[in-house]
């Protein structure tokens, strides 16, 4: 069996709201995909109609060949669900939560605490071990929860924002340890907000919006479907950034991509030569760049070109031009 | 070298394939062992289930013994067994408080996407409020023993008394089950169970004989099972002729597990 998740026309609707307006999903087995999307747009209800958690109000969800409303029991035997909040407890220790689960999953005691141990020194909390989980700073308490979900072989880790709230080293080691887990031959369906994130990491994504799946590739074939490349460039003063952005608006016709960097804009450009046109218009009005680089386009690029607005707006929303 | 500096050494990311699915009892065992871990790791909860009973049997006795039953080594002689029912009773509260918590912390989310017996977390839960009810009344007996109480029926009247209490809290904990489902923080479903827990203990006959009361409520403390609890107790404490009251209490008890319990456990199996 080659596909590990199939949703066909998924709904899932709550009282007021359509989460999952008919998603659409085929994902392959043994592969890391992430599901890319702003605050909201549906990808955590979409894990948990997955985990078996929501049921599907319409539709069809089939996960490694059962269908999760019909068979819970057996996709919850497959698969395991690390949750954006830490789902451990937070008064026992690390070891003890670790020896909890796999107890619950079926294991002797004795090979309860075994493998407790054997984690935590695999995910460098060894020290860690005998204290409060409630101690853990964040980064410990993401490994402690993805340790939770690999006491035993999962065929299939949903992982729900792993990497939200982390500084960027505990992010950088998550991200290692995503790409050892599918390395052993897990799949894993991963959501983030950051584009960065499932660039890094997710051989294919689908971009979620509003409870639908707007776009699915790869990486490289997202950026190309929206078509020629990105030229992007720092100014050297950024009260200029107005004038900037106009001057390439009348060059281009349209074509500025949002940009969360204040001194930096992007465009779109269908050739080498307009991104030359555009250079130099903006030299003949004396505005100073400090770098300029010319390639494809970067995720928030196309999530913008797909939905007409920024993939997560910045703390400094106010200074991006929409 | 600070913990988040350890490095992660991937050669000891073994994945083990899955065992078994877990027996149900071996699932509910393993809950029970986590709630006395949470009872070990955080002691602090058990200031309300030891201090509170201590304080409020010295308080009760001393307080209105003289004027009640003209001594305190008399009043305490009906006063125990239902400051028992009312420690008991207020403790219940803990298993919904608890179980919204875990709800709210996501660790729910985690039980409920493991391949176990799904009514495990809850009876586990169960299982771990039986140790706070006996430490508690343990507690309030000890103490009791030591103010002058003597129970004619001596230890297996006690036992029995113990037991029939045990019963009417696990039926009760369903109650507080439904609540830790559908209020949004733990501490609500301690206030919601105030409004609750206060008239049933108070307006009954555990501290003043009903016979004093108004009318209407001479009628509400008849009904209450809590005055049947207490009523049971102290016949059975005391050898004397309770059975009317055991089996009040235990119809009760069956009632409302028999309507709460299908209830908790469908709202459990509800989506959150």
């Amino acid at each position: 069996m080659n596909t590990a998740i199939e949703t066909v026309r998924l709904v899932k609707t709550f009282a007021d709201k359509r989460a999952l307006d008919e998603l659409d999903l085929t994902i392959r087995n043994g592969s890391v995909y992430g599901l890319l999307g702003p605050n909201g747009a549906g990808k955590t209800t979409a894990i948990r109609v997955l985990t078996t958690l929501l049921k599907p109000s319409g539709g069809k969800a089939v996960v490694l060949g059962h269908d999760v409303a019909r068979e819970p029991t057996a996709v919850r035997r497959k698969v395991s669900l690390t949750g954006q909040y830490a789902s451990v407890d937070e008064d026992l220790t690390g070891h003890e939560n670790l020896v909890l689960v796999s107890r619950l999953l079926g294991m002797s005691w004795g090979a309860s605490r075994s493998r407790a141990s054997e984690l935590l020194g695999a995910f460098g909390l060894s020290e860690a071990a005998s204290k409060q989980v409630r101690t853990f700073s964040g980064g410990m308490r993401r490994r402690i929860d993805i340790a939770a979900s690999l006491v035993t072989r999962p065929e299939i880790l949903f992982l729900d924002e792993p990497t939200t709230g982390l500084d960027p080293r505990s992010r950088n080691q998550v991200w290692d340890l995503v790409r050892q887990i599918a390395a052993e031959g897990t799949t894993v369906l991963l959501t983030t907000q950051y584009l960065e994130e499932a660039d890094r990491l997710a051989e294919r994504m689908a971009v979620i919006d509003n409870g639908r799946a707007i776009a699915e590739g790869t990486s490289h074939e997202l950026k190309s479907s929206i078509g020629g490349n990105a030229l992007r460039f720092q100014l050297a003063d950024p009260a200029q950034r107005t004038r900037a952005q106009e001057l390439v608006s009348r060059v281009l016709g349209d074509g500025v991509l949002p940009n969360t960097d204040p001194t930096a804009i992007s465009v779109k450009v269908s050739s080498a030569l307009v991104a030359t046109e555009v250079l130099s218009a903006l030299r003949d009005a004396s505005i100073l760049l400090s770098d300029f680089s010319l390639g494809a386009p970067s995720l928030d690029d196309v999530f913008f070109t797909l939905t007409g607005r920024p993939a997560a707006q910045p703390a400094n929303s106010d200074e991006v031009g929409s | 070298m600070s913990l988040d500096e350890l490095p992660m050494r991937s050669e000891a990311l073994r994945l083990p394939e899955r065992p078994r699915s877990a027996a149900a009892f071996s699932t509910v065992i393993t809950l029970a062992w986590r709630a006395m871990l949470k009872i070990k790791h955080v002691p602090f909860q058990l200031f309300d289930v030891t201090v509170t009973p201590i304080m409020f049997t010295l308080l009760f006795t001393y307080m209105f013994g003289g004027a009640l039953a003209g001594s305190p080594e008399v009043y305490i002689q009906s006063l125990l067994p239902g400051i028992l029912v009312q420690t008991i009773v207020f403790i219940t509260v803990y298993t919904g408080v608890g179980l919204n918590t875990d709800i709210q912390k996501g660790l729910f989310d985690r039980f409920r996407s493991l391949p176990m017996w799904q009514p495990s977390p809850v009876l586990g839960a169960l299982a771990g409020d039986l140790f706070r009810y006996s430490v508690a009344s343990l507690l309030i007996i000890g103490l009791g023993l030591v103010l002058g109480f003597r129970p004619a029926a001596g230890a297996l009247g006690v036992l029995l008394a113990f037991a029939l209490v045990l019963v009417f809290a696990f039926a009760l904990s369903w109650i507080w089950i439904i609540f830790g489902m559908l209020v949004k923080t733990p501490e609500s479903v301690m206030t919601t169970s105030f409004f609750f827990l206060m008239p049933l203990t108070f307006a009954s006959n555990i501290f003043v004989d009903p016979k004093t009361m108004p009318h209407w409520l001479q009628v509400f403390v008849s009904v209450n099972p809590v005055s049947h609890l207490t009523s049971a107790s102290r016949g059975l404490m005391h050898g004397t002729d309770s059975a009317a009251d055991v089996v009040w209490t235990l119809v009760a008890s069956a009632i409302i597990v028999g309507i709460c319990a299908p209830i908790a456990m469908r709202m459990y199996h509800q989506e959150r």
